[in-house]
């Protein structure tokens, strides 16, 4: 995780706890990674400096020099993303192919989680993962030690296009192991456009504005609509509003001390932070628009509220960008049915706060066992032609700065990338995927799914907080 | 040999298993033929009837059950290096660390409320669902029992056996599923309940009752198993005992009770035995309808969850669980061993 | 299947028992006889066994007719309105059929392919195994049939990764020797529990007049025992059946790449990355509930045989 700082030597590098390690940010605090950014455009250590860089590049020519000839090779990836969402990704990796000529097999299941630990620990691991939460990553490096950390050459590359924050996501141990893949834009408020434009509502770009809006609506009907089942993580849209709430009270700073916990789960900050989600999300007037009272909030699918958004019977739903899959033969943008705005930040001392996560790349095979091929392919995976051709092919964006917004075709996206590519945004990674497994996807869906069906804040975060792992 | 480790055709594929099984059949035979001999020692030929089975289940059962043990008893920890900091392997990133002797998987088992919960459900279901079930079964196999419809009936009750649980749990989501009052329900559950004028019930959420519907779902599922097993056992009860019964004026339902009952009684204990067991397994039904949240989590599903999702101080936890499992489970073995016992001697 | 584990020296003689012999006519009167009155009282019983088969089946039939609903029907309103305003589509089983790379057809072969020899063998092994504990005198008999016997509560999940590293040392992986052995692994304690229960229903004197012809255990577990048992082995035959057709974790563990796939963990993968697509996985959990089912129905007759048919009684 990183300070979204101004200045590189104020930055603080640590790996993000997971499994049973916890970030020992004392140790590494003021140590770079163990590769300087070399030959990188840019040097700002934030996820914000402004524009991009070119969207073209040499990676074609440069993984034939670096690793020879890889006709006939076959690289596998494993990953969450299955049928139908996995075409675009078996779309843009024809590239790799076109240039190389080794064969890409995908490999999806929505047993990722799990099958990759089985995998990993029974000497079978594919050759390149793509990983929901760098967490995972970090706990199969200090579990297995079979993950294999970035070629030099793929990191220098990589740094190009990435923000130093970004890439320091995947390092761990001071060692880069990740490539970041997507980026998920958290902090949107979806809307119905008609009804908005029926009732005279003008979209808050405040905080008052957003709250003066809730309480109009509220006066009638309930504004917001959520839903937190999702099978086994049933709870994780919970610890979202959490941390939007942490990031626009508190700062960045105190988020980042939130999450290498330097400060405990149960702190009153956090506390008080809860609290704030609660007076909307645990008050009837306020939720469930469409589905019913407080308590459908845990019987609602997360992605349901998409229909109640459609019929017009929910004002407000705060979901990530991503979210768009959802509406199927909709018109999306600011002219469309369906559209989106940025979640304002509670004050200015912070800058445009926003939320995201991202998934990450990682390998277990490099040239050194003899595989050149899957180096190439994490080669290319940094490369802006991958994001570009990826971006084209669907709902996607990435913090990779050859991205180009026009390459982006859903509007709502456009807009979330070219906020992210903003000066002034202050940008954090989603916390639950930072924090060790026990705690980011175990006790908290678990407790927030208790708080919401009724139990207390206080008996919440202390739950959450003893789940902490020890060592 | 393509075909054999990697068939990728039709006909590769169905090659491959017939070879399997030709394979297998071989060397069966082959064992077999070598112990058939006359004056061979008893010790060989149990070796040939048994030895393949106690292979296998050793190799694949048994040692990782005592590797189970002996991880719920450690808890790993890391290495520190001489300055006090963790040692980190700088070519892989990993951070060195030991397993150490601890009880603090079960202490942490028994003692974090969460747990507890789990620890109640498991009992709940491993009572009530081999009772229930096998109950029902019983019931119905009796009523439909030479019944003009008998096969028809059997197989309408047999039905969710031939459904995998994770279909099962798509089949319950349109029984339980909840809409607010007033807009139509989808859940059958809570339109019968709206059709009797009442409101529309979380059947999933509202704890403890939960627990109770996600069981219905198990019930449902193994009552089938229960009456076909039941059903053959009734049939079997030998016409004279019935005939002797009815001399004696026993008709009906005192009938069934004085005479069936007993007479299939061992066939009830393997029924109640083998739902006990593979309800103790099971762990589907709970992840793919609550995944184990609102208090319905029961101790496989945690196991799965801890073992695979959480790292390596989920594995010691996780073992801690299936140990738990296995002394939950000691009274059903020692029961039937009691049984088994019973027999032998009257044989 | 049958009267499992039942003793066979039953209390024949009761106190009022008389030691008739009947004539096969008056016993088939006898038997019309006992038809009568072996009915619980009826209408009561009928109307019980009316209630239990409409609830077992109910929530079926529910599936059945949403899975042929439009999305947004499934959505609004409940399946029993169906049948009120019908809106029929099969773009359920159609985008069920497409949605899964390489089409189902590809994973029901893959089933197939696994399913048969992981119901020969490990009941193969099994019943070997029963005999063997039924009829051979050893030292140690009981120990370790118990022994077996308590192996059954041990949770897959903790021989997952032990297997699978050692078919991976093995090089077998990406096949389908991993799932094949799993499934007999994992499917033998209860076989031998269950069919050691049949074993020791065959009559004492049966095996012992084989053993005076000088039959040894070979012989007379393949000539005496086998057609006795062959009922009890269909039986379990099909259970064996439904569970490795119905397996999830292991096909997830030992069969997870698309070419050895089996049509439930495509079904499972069906509604994709986003969660809940209820349409396509009610069209698919009935495309895979056909097979069973057809096995189930067409083997039925098994089922309702007593253990012993074939007239060894007494």
């Amino acid at each position: 995780m990183a300070i979204a700082g101004i200045s590189a030597a104020a930055l603080v590098l640590t790996a993000c706890g997971g499994g049973s390690t916890t970030p020992a940010a004392s140790d590494t605090a003021g140590a770079g990674s163990t590769t300087t950014s070399g030959g990188s455009a840019t040097t700002s250590g934030s996820s914000t400096d402004g524009g991009t860089v070119g969207a073209t590049s040499t990676w074609c020519e440069d993984v034939k020099s670096k690793y020879g000839d890889l006709t006939g090779k076959k690289v596998s990836v494993y990953t969450t993303i299955v049928a139908p969402e996995d075409q675009p990704y078996i779309d843009a990796y024809k590239l790799f192919t076109e240039c190389t000529g080794a064969e890409v097999s995908y490999e999806g299941s929505k047993e990722f989680e799990a099958q990759i630990v089985v995998r990993v620990q029974s000497g079978n691991p594919p050759d390149i993962g793509i990983f929901p939460q760098p967490g995972l990553i970090s706990q199969l490096v200090n579990d297995t030690g079979k993950v294999i950390p970035l070629d030099p050459d793929v990191e220098t590359f990589a740094r190009k296009y990435f923000p130093e924050d970004w890439m320091n996501y995947g390092v761990i141990n001071d060692i880069p192991f990740g490539i970041p893949n997507n980026a998920d834009f958290k902090s949107l408020v979806w809307y119905n456009t008609k009804l908005y434009k029926d009732n005279g509502y003008s979209i808050p770009t405040t905080w008052e504005e957003l709250t003066a809006l809730q309480d109009k609506v509220a006066a009638t009907t309930p504004p917001w609509c959520i839903g937190i089942k999702s099978g086994e993580a049933t709870g994780w849209q919970i610890t979202d509003w959490l941390e939007e709430y942490v990031l626009r009270d508190w700062g960045p700073d105190v988020y980042d001390q939130w999450v290498k916990h330097e400060i405990p789960f149960n702190d009153p900050k956090i506390a008080s932070s809860l609290a704030e989600v609660g007076k909307v999300l645990k008050d009837p007037k306020y939720v469930n628009a469409g589905f019913g009272g407080v308590d459908t909030i845990a019987s609602t699918e997360f992605n349901d509220p998409s229909a109640k958004i459609q019929d017009g019977q929910c004002t407000l739903s705060r979901q990530a960008a991503n979210f768009d899959a959802n509406f199927k033969n909709v018109k999306l943008g600011p002219d469309g049915d369906v559209n989106a705005f940025y979640f304002p930040p509670k004050t200015t001392d912070f800058g445009n706060t926003v939320l995201g996560g991202g998934t990450f790349y990682a390998q277990f095979a490099n040239a050194a066992s003899g595989r050149p091929e899957v180096d190439a392919m994490m080669y290319f995976l940094a490369s802006p032609e991958f994001a570009n051709a990826r971006a084209k092919a669907g709902s996607w964006i990435s913090a990779n700065r050859g991205l180009q917004a026009s390459n982006v075709p859903s509007p709502i996206q456009q807009t979330a990338l070219e906020t992210l590519q903003k000066p002034d945004t202050t940008f954090r990674f989603d916390a639950s995927d930072l924090m060790p497994a026990p705690v980011g996807s175990d006790a908290e869906w678990k407790q927030f799914t208790a708080w919401v069906t009724g139990q207390d804040d206080q008996t919440t975060l202390n739950n959450i907080e003893a789940a902490w792992p020890a060592s | 040999m393509d075909w054999f480790l990697q068939p990728t055709s039709v006909t590769d594929k169905l090659l491959v298993m017939v070879v399997a099984i030709v394979l297998f059949v071989a060397i069966m035979g082959l064992i077999l033929w070598a112990i058939d001999r006359p004056k061979v020692p008893t010790w060989v030929v149990v070796t040939g009837f048994v030895g393949p089975v106690l292979a296998a289940l050793a190799v694949g059962l048994l040692w990782p059950a005592i590797k189970t043990a002996i991880q719920s008893f450690q808890v790993s920890q890391a290495v520190l290096g001489p300055n006090g900091k963790p040692v980190i392997d700088r070519t892989t990133g990993q951070r060195s660390s030991e397993l150490v002797f601890s009880l603090d998987n079960y202490s942490r088992v028994f003692s974090d409320a969460g747990f507890q919960k789990v620890l109640i459900n498991t009992a709940l279901w491993v009572l009530l669902v081999p009772i229930l079930a096998t109950a029902i079964g019983l019931i119905y196999a009796v009523l439909v029992d030479r019944t003009r419809f008998e096969k028809f009936a059997k197989a309408l009750v047999f039905l969710p056996m031939a459904i995998s649980m994770v279909g099962a749990s798509i089949i319950w989501k349109f029984v339980y599923e909840y809409r607010q009052a007033g807009s139509p329900q989808i859940g059958l559950a809570n339109q019968l309940l709206v059709w009797l004028g009442l409101e529309p019930y979380q059947f999933l959420i509202t704890e403890p009752w939960n627990t109770f519907f996600l069981i219905i779902v198990m019930i449902w599922i193994q009552a089938g198993f229960a009456m076909t097993v039941l059903s053959a056992a009734i049939k079997a009860v030998p016409d004279d005992i019935i005939e002797a019964a009815q001399l004696d004026g026993a008709t009906g339902f005192k009938l069934f009770r004085k005479v069936t009952v007993p007479t299939i009684r061992p066939a009830v204990v393997v029924v109640l035995t083998t739902i006990a067991m593979g309800t103790l397994k099971a762990f589907d039904v709970v992840r793919t309808m609550t995944g184990g949240q609102f208090g319905t989590s029961v101790v496989a599903n945690e196991f799965y969850t801890q073992s695979f999702r959480q790292g390596q101080g989920g594995v010691g936890v996780g073992a801690a669980l299936a140990v738990i499992l296995f002394i939950i489970v000691i009274p059903v073995i020692a029961y039937n061993v009691r049984q088994m016992r019973l027999v032998e001697e009257t044989r | 299947m049958s009267q499992s584990g039942q003793a066979i020296e039953l209390p024949i003689t009761t106190d009022s028992t008389p030691e008739e012999k009947y004539s096969a006519r008056q016993q088939k009167k006898a038997m019309r006889l006992q038809d009568a009155k072996t009915k619980l009282s009826s209408p009561w019983a009928s109307g019980l066994a009316i209630i239990i088969a409409i609830l077992w089946t109910i929530p079926t039939f529910g599936l059945l007719v949403t899975s042929f609903r439009p999305v947004s029907d499934i959505q609004n309103s409940g399946w029993w309105t169906f049948f009120a305003n019908p809106g029929f589509t099969i773009d359920n089983y159609s985008n069920a059929l497409s949605n899964s790379a390489g089409g189902l057809g590809n994973f029901f072969l893959n089933s197939f392919v696994i399913v048969l020899p992981a119901v020969v063998i490990p009941i193969t092994l099994a019943l070997l195994a029963a005999y063997a504990f039924a009829w051979i005198d050893f030292k140690g008999r009981d120990a370790i049939f118990v022994a077996i016997f308590a192996l059954q509560i041990v949770p897959l999940q903790v021989a997952l990764i032990p297997l699978q590293t050692l078919f991976v040392n093995a090089g077998l992986q990406n096949s389908f020797w991993p799932v094949w052995i799993a499934h007999t692994i994992f499917g033998m304690p209860l076989a031998i529990f269950l069919l050691h229960n049949f074993m020791k229903e065959v009559p004492r004197s049966i095996v012992e007049a084989a053993r005076v012809d000088g039959a040894g255990h070979v012989k007379i577990f393949f000539v005496v025992l086998m057609p006795l048992l062959i009922p009890a082995i269909a039986a379990f035959g099909i259970f064996q059946f439904l569970w490795v057709w119905n397996d999830l974790l292991v096909a997830t563990v030992f069969a997870p790449s698309p070419n050895l796939r089996p049509i439930t963990a495509a079904i499972a993968e069906l509604s994709g990355s986003k969660g809940s697509q209820w349409e396509l996985l009610s069209a698919g959990a009935f495309i895979s509930i056909i097979v069973p089912l057809a096995v189930f129905i067409g083997l039925q007759r098994y089922f309702v045989r007593g253990l012993l048919a074939g007239g060894v009684k007494g």
